[in-house]
């Protein structure tokens, strides 16, 4: 008998008790739903942490001023100006493995051009920062360095800024207002689209570091060098946290802290909070792998034992199969192609399920999911699997039977 | 060389009750081309006797060669290739799969013999029509009488053109009328060169075959030859009495 007629007949015994083997496969359907859902949702959410990083730029660090402890009270992050131009300079020079060294100020403010007005966020920083995020321009040029050195009144905007100040004409070489000072445009970046958080990143000015500090954030970052943040770029993710060991004592150093005074700044590693923001996601996949597991072990089980009953029912039918000139090895792969079929019939709408539930999850929870070929096969592959593990034992107890007693049963 | 040859051939069952002795110790030459009929009250071998003869069994004792092949010394597959080439059963209670027709039922014994089914197909429609089923081959067990439904059993018996056609009781579930349609089927296989042994309680049933082996307390104790009677004449006979014989039954 070919495998498709055995096949067939597995299918016409199934069918034969449509009911039953529904009820017999709900242990596979829904441990196979788990798994898809389970895959799909975590590769999704493991591919949403690798685009924000990618969008963030990898191996990013970034030092906040603050953390300044005065009379007990904390005070949080940004609350004081401890961090400098000098510091992110010193952090480039001396910490190994560092790529860029960034220092940032951001405030919002109005931009104003012919009579249209647009509230965003002013960056103040220098050429590391377009380095450290990785970020191209669309069209026109990044800052000159003579430029940054004596703080020209130059701009790079964003997309979303282009777009809203200046609609359909090229920003290239327009004069614009903020806070009543005329800034060129000498470039556009490319598009970034939305931040982890949601974000519109395009939504932004780009001025040099000093001109920010003098001409938009005001007198008292005019005065000293301070800047809010320093953003650093490793070489490498390894480098990551011993870079930021190294800044640490460099910048305890530098800021003359004594051994029991707190650090007066924070640093984080950006790649690490991109990948706990994938908690959520990946323990919700453990609970979808833990459903899995016992629905197919249950779903395992239910199908040993719908076979064993399907074997006792069919004595006479497996002695006749004897009697007509059937082998042990032939009424084997005949009850075990039956559990079999029954298993992957479970698996593929066990599949049609999951790639359901991910979705309605993935839109309920703003998850992306992926399902890739491989999920579905591996899906097909071990419910298949648990038919032959399962269906092993009802299959041998139907081949071992005495043609003779089986003939005899009622 | 006889087809069947049974030397000394016991069977003894062990049980916690004690040791059933159900045949014990048959001697037997069956050539090919007879029509033999197995008689004995309940309980004297006959069913045991022609289980090992049909390798579905094996003895505790003696010795059986099955058309010149030592069966003892065969493997379960052995066994299993011999009851698919060179045996066909039927059955009291005809044993035929009910969710299958009647076409798939005679196509079973050539599935294990490995024939394609386009072969199979034709065979067992051949089979069918041999057994007057021709138009009945796409229809289920339960849509057949008991008749129909035995017929479609010996030709599944008949469907891989064994040697020996064995039948244990096959008229036992049957009216007297159908029985004879039976005993005329295998009458007509008989001429044809089937060698036929057939287990009965009914005397009437016995009468057809030309040897007849009697069994008592799993021991032969008599083996007599005869003129046999004539199913088809006597088919004709009794509906020359009974004009309706639906209405007659
Ligand atoms: N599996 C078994 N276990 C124990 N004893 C058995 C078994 N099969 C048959 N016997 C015994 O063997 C003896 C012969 O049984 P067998 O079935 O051959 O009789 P039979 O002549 O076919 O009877 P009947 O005409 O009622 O069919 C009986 O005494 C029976 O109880
Ligand atoms: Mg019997």
């Amino acid at each position: 008998m070919s495998l498709i007629e055995a096949i067939r007949s597995a299918l016409s015994a199934i069918g034969a008790n449509a009911l039953r083997s529904a009820l017999t496969m709900l242990g596979i359907i829904i441990g196979v739903a788990a798994v898809i859902a389970m895959v799909a949702i975590g590769s999704g959410a493991r591919e949403r942490v690798d685009s924000q990083i990618k969008s963030l730029g990898a191996n990013l660090a970034i030092i906040q001023a603050g953390n300044v402890t005065q009379g007990g009270v904390r005070l949080g992050a940004g609350a004081s100006s401890t961090l400098t131009d000098e510091d992110a300079r010193a952090v480039a020079a001396e910490v190994e493995d560092v790529v860029a060294s960034a220092s940032v100020i951001t405030t919002r403010a109005q931009a104003v051009y012919a009579g249209t007005n647009w509230s965003t966020t002013i960056t103040a920083t220098d050429l590391d920062f377009f380095a450290a995020r990785e970020w191209g321009l669309a069209e026109g040029r990044l800052f000159e360095p003579e430029e940054l050195r004596r703080g020209e009144i130059v701009a790079i905007i964003g997309q979303t800024v282009a777009k809203n100040l200046f609609g359909d004409s090229d920003p290239l070489g327009q004069m614009f207002r903020i806070r009543n000072v005329p800034f060129k445009v000498i470039g556009v970046m490319a598009g970034k689209g939305q931040s982890a958080l949601g974000q519109d990143q395009d939504d932004v000015i780009f001025v040099p570091l000093d001109t920010g500090r003098r001409r938009i954030v005001g007198r008292n970052y005019a005065r000293d060098r301070s800047v809010q943040t320093i953003m650093v770029k490793f070489a490498s993710e390894a480098a990551i946290n011993p870079g930021i060991e190294q800044t640490r004592a460099l910048l305890r150093q530098r800021h003359r802290l004594m051994e029991d005074q707190e650090d007066d700044f924070i640093v984080r590693n950006l790649t690490e909070i991109a990948n706990t923001a994938t908690a959520a996601a990946s323990t919700l996949s453990w609970l979808l792998a833990a459903v899995a597991g016992v629905s197919l072990l249950v779903g395992g089980i239910g199908i040993m034992n719908i076979m064993l009953v399907s074997v006792t029912e069919r004595t006479r039918e497996i002695g006749l199969r004897l009697a007509v000139g059937a082998r042990q090895r032939d009424v084997l792969s005949q009850f075990l192609i039956e559990a079999t079929t029954l298993a992957t019939i479970g698996g593929a709408v066990g599949i049609a399920l999951g790639i359901g539930a991910a979705t309605a999850i993935a839109r309920f929870a703003g998850w992306p999911f992926v399902i890739s070929p491989q999920t579905i096969l591996i899906a097909v592959g071990v419910s298949g699997l648990i038919g032959v593990f399962f269906g092993f034992y009802p299959a041998r107890q139907a081949a071992r039977l005495d043609p003779i007693e089986a003939l005899r049963r009622e | 060389m006889p087809l069947i040859e049974v030397r000394d051939l016991s069977r003894v069952y062990d049980l916690d009750s004690g040791r059933v002795t159900a045949l014990g110790g048959v001697s037997l030459d069956i050539e090919a081309g007879e029509l033999v009929a197995v008689m004995g009250p309940s309980g004297s071998g006959k069913s045991t006797f022609m289980n090992l003869v049909g390798c579905l069994d094996r003895p505790t004792g003696g010795h059986y060669r099955l058309d010149g092949a030592a069966v003892e010394t065969l493997s379960g597959d052995g066994l299993a290739e011999l009851r698919n080439r060179k045996l066909g059963f039927v059955f009291q209670q005809f044993n035929l799969l009910p969710r299958v027709d009647a076409c798939a039922n005679v196509e079973l014994p050539m599935v294990y013999a490995g024939l394609d089914g386009k072969t199979r197909r034709e065979r067992a429609l051949n089979a069918l029509a041999r057994v007057g089923l021709a138009e009945r081959a796409h229809h289920r067990p339960m849509q057949l009488s008991g008749g129909q439904q035995q017929r479609v059993a010996i030709a599944r018996a008949l469907v891989n053109q064994p040697r020996l056609l064995l039948a244990d009781e096959p008229t036992g579930a049957l009216d007297s009328r159908t029985a004879l349609e039976i005993l005329a089927l295998f009458q007509d296989l008989n001429r044809e060169g089937v060698t036929v042994v057939l287990v009965t309680h009914d005397a009437e049933v016995a009468r057809h075959a030309r040897r007849v082996v009697r069994f008592r307390d799993g021991h032969v104790i008599a083996d007599i030859r005869q003129e046999p009677a004539d199913a088809r004449a006597a088919l004709a006979v009794h509906d020359s009495a009974a004009p309706m014989p639906e209405a007659a039954e």
